[in-house]
């Protein structure tokens, strides 16, 4: 008996140190950790959410089977339905930012005086947190004030100045404005990015052919950053059904600016109504899934692109890598 | 005679033309920086305002007394500012430290291990990023409330850094780029495989580590939603993005301190963002996988 367990001892010393049992201890001790926050953070709590969905509940107490009650809550509620609606704002937002972010991406590209400054300036407002954010806007929206100020400087009369997060024509558009300013920036730099991975010599090639800039933009940097401004558009629009961070912070979506993802936090944690935020969750999800299939689908007949986002997304980290690891050659 | 007075022609018409283009250039750039600081720079300046100054005059007159800090002072006790500083520092350290170590070892194991299930792990991560955070906090609000981590700082960052996928991709997209000659050498030199990733590839990863530590440590710093869904005792939990929620409320409109609290949490983002300008514009093409 002790000498078959001090050979079974015997044989696990010699398995952990041969190289096999080594690599099966270090894999499972590596992915242990990750494996089981992934399971806990995101495909427990996404089971959950289908399992929910079909009940009436509360975080705490009895839960009730309602069938498909919740989901045919989701469609029929004006208030929920409806706040769909309100991502065309930020589709539309999205596009003007991606458009506004190719325009100064392309021009700072090209030399400019103080150009670190401005990109800074154009940029920073990303960095600032999203209380603040919330704060400084309600700040700047409120009547009399910053926007409202400025506005008249440039001769408006103050007194005819709607209030711009209370009048439900324009308070979405004021809100997906702060949107724009907060992440224009962070898009421009990815596109800066990008631009400046496109070849130099083919700028000098170029301009020995006597090509000019409005050339150089259309026929050089265009093609070479077309799929990473296409990624962005499908990432930012796909984006906009999950809107949430403004109306959240600003207007805590009053006065007709709730998103989908605003009702569905105000449902889960105001109204304790489990079972329809999870009916809400799943909705938008499986929204988000066609959408990414139509994207993958798009890449791959429209562009002859077999990869897809991933293989982009791979071609884009890779050039993003070496240029930063030139920063850091050169820095040595 | 008349060619060389319309050649002269074409190329002075060029010459404005190009002079319009450069100052429509700068009109622009100025005008977007302007429009991008404008918010906060009122903010500023009202932070410097006297409560006299604040209600009698606009809100773009500059304050008389650039060294009025009074509303500082009033933000920094009201918001509890001190005790959110050391949160967010605790907070951030274990995240960026906790995310560093997970990430890297479960891209060193994908990335150099053949077994099977590799695939199925990397898909299962690929997937994950579809899925938007919050809308499963619906339920990992529940799933929480049952290990009784609600209102724990310790949960508050499990939660963080298990909803990290961001930096799986970057240290995964860096060991692709790292020839495994160097392990290879390594374990006919006897070194173990601990050894080979601890001792060599952890040390050459660093490029990949600073780009992880700006994108997490931004986020991190930045994210409100979870910290104020989960972290509900104040001022004892409260961490820097959560502290201005004091001034909702009764303090509403009382925006010469509002502002200054809004300064003080913006302080620290522009010190990191003016120490590491370009290791975040390059972190930032890095991440842009997420987009």
């Amino acid at each position: 008996m002790s000498t078959a367990e001090s050979s079974v001892i015997h044989k696990w010393k010699r398995w952990r140190r041969g190289s096999g049992g080594q690599k099966t201890l270090v894999g499972i001790t590596f992915l242990l950790a990750p494996l089981i926050l992934l399971t806990i953070f995101t495909y427990l709590p996404f089971f959950k959410m289908v399992q929910f969905s079909f009940f009436d509940m509360r975080y705490i107490g009895k839960r009730i089977y309602v069938g498909f009650e919740n989901y045919i809550e989701v469609f029929s509620r004006d208030d929920i339905f409806g706040s769909l609606k309100l991502s065309l704002y930020y589709m539309a937002g999205a596009v003007v930012q991606l458009c506004l972010a190719l325009f100064f991406a392309t021009i700072l590209s090209f030399k400019t005086k103080g150009s670190a400054f401005f990109k800074g300036a154009i940029f920073f407002p990303f960095l600032v947190c999203g209380i603040a954010v919330g704060f400084i806007f309600k700040f700047f929206f409120t009547p009399g004030f910053v926007l409202d100020t400025m506005l008249s400087w440039i001769g408006f009369d103050t007194n005819n100045l709607p209030y711009w997060l209370q009048n439900v024509k324009i308070n979405n558009i004021a809100l997906v404005a702060t949107s724009v300013w907060r992440y224009m920036g962070q898009n421009m730099v990815l596109f800066i990015g990008a631009i400046m991975s496109v070849d130099p010599n083919m700028y000098e090639a170029a301009e020995i052919d006597g090509a000019n800039q409005w050339h150089k933009f259309f026929y050089i940097i265009l093609p070479s950053i077309k799929t990473i401004v296409l990624l962005n558009l499908i990432l930012s629009i796909s984006g906009s059904l999950s809107a949430f961070e403004a109306p959240f912070v600003i207007t805590k979506g009053a006065f007709g600016t709730a998103t989908f993802f605003v009702m569905m936090d105000r449902m889960a944690h105001q109204s304790q109504k489990v079972g329809l935020a999870s009916a809400m969750a799943v909705v938008l999800l499986m929204i988000i899934f066609v959408a990414t299939i139509g994207q993958k689908l798009l890449f791959h007949y429209a562009f002859n692109d077999d990869k897809g986002i991933s293989g982009i997304s791979r071609k884009s980290l890779r050039s993003a890598e070496k240029r930063s690891r030139t920063v850091n050659g050169k820095r040595k | 005679m008349s060619m060389s007075s319309k050649s002269d022609g074409t190329s002075t018409f060029s010459k404005i033309f190009k002079v319009i283009l450069i100052a429509g250039k700068y009109f622009c750039l100025a005008l977007a920086s302007f429009l991008s600081v404008v918010p906060i720079v009122v903010c500023l300046i009202t932070a410097f305002k006297t409560p006299e100054e604040y209600a009698s005059t606009s809100v773009m007159t500059l304050p008389q007394n650039w060294v009025y800090f009074q509303n500082f002072v009033t933000a920094w006790t009201k918001a509890s500012m001190t005790k959110a500083l050391i949160n967010t520092t605790l907070i951030l350290i274990c995240v960026l430290a906790g995310s560093i170590l997970f990430s890297s070892m479960l891209a060193y194991v994908l990335n150099r291990f053949k077994f099977r299930g590799n695939k199925v792990i990397r898909n299962l991560f690929l997937f994950a990023t579809l899925i938007p955070g919050i809308a499963t906090q619906v339920t990992v609000y529940q799933i929480m409330f049952q290990f009784g981590l609600i209102d724990s700082l310790v949960g508050y960052i499990i939660l963080l850094l298990g909803s990290d996928v961001i930096s799986i991709y970057i240290f995964l997209q860096f060991f692709e780029n790292l020839s495994e000659s160097l392990d290879e050498s390594a374990i006919l030199d006897g070194c173990t495989y601990f050894g080979v990733f601890f001792k060599i590839l952890l040390p050459l990863t660093k490029p990949a580590i600073i780009t992880v530590m700006i994108l997490k440590g931004v986020a991190t710093y930045n994210e409100y939603y979870m910290a104020q869904l989960y972290l509900q005792t104040k001022p004892l939990r409260q961490v820097v993005s959560t502290s201005l929620y004091v001034f909702t409320g009764p303090m509403g409109n009382q925006y010469n301190f509002i502002c200054a609290g809004v300064i003080i949490t913006i302080i620290p983002a522009l010190i990191v963002f003016i120490l590491c300008q370009k290791q975040i514009y390059n972190g930032l093409g890095a991440g842009s996988v997420k987009g």
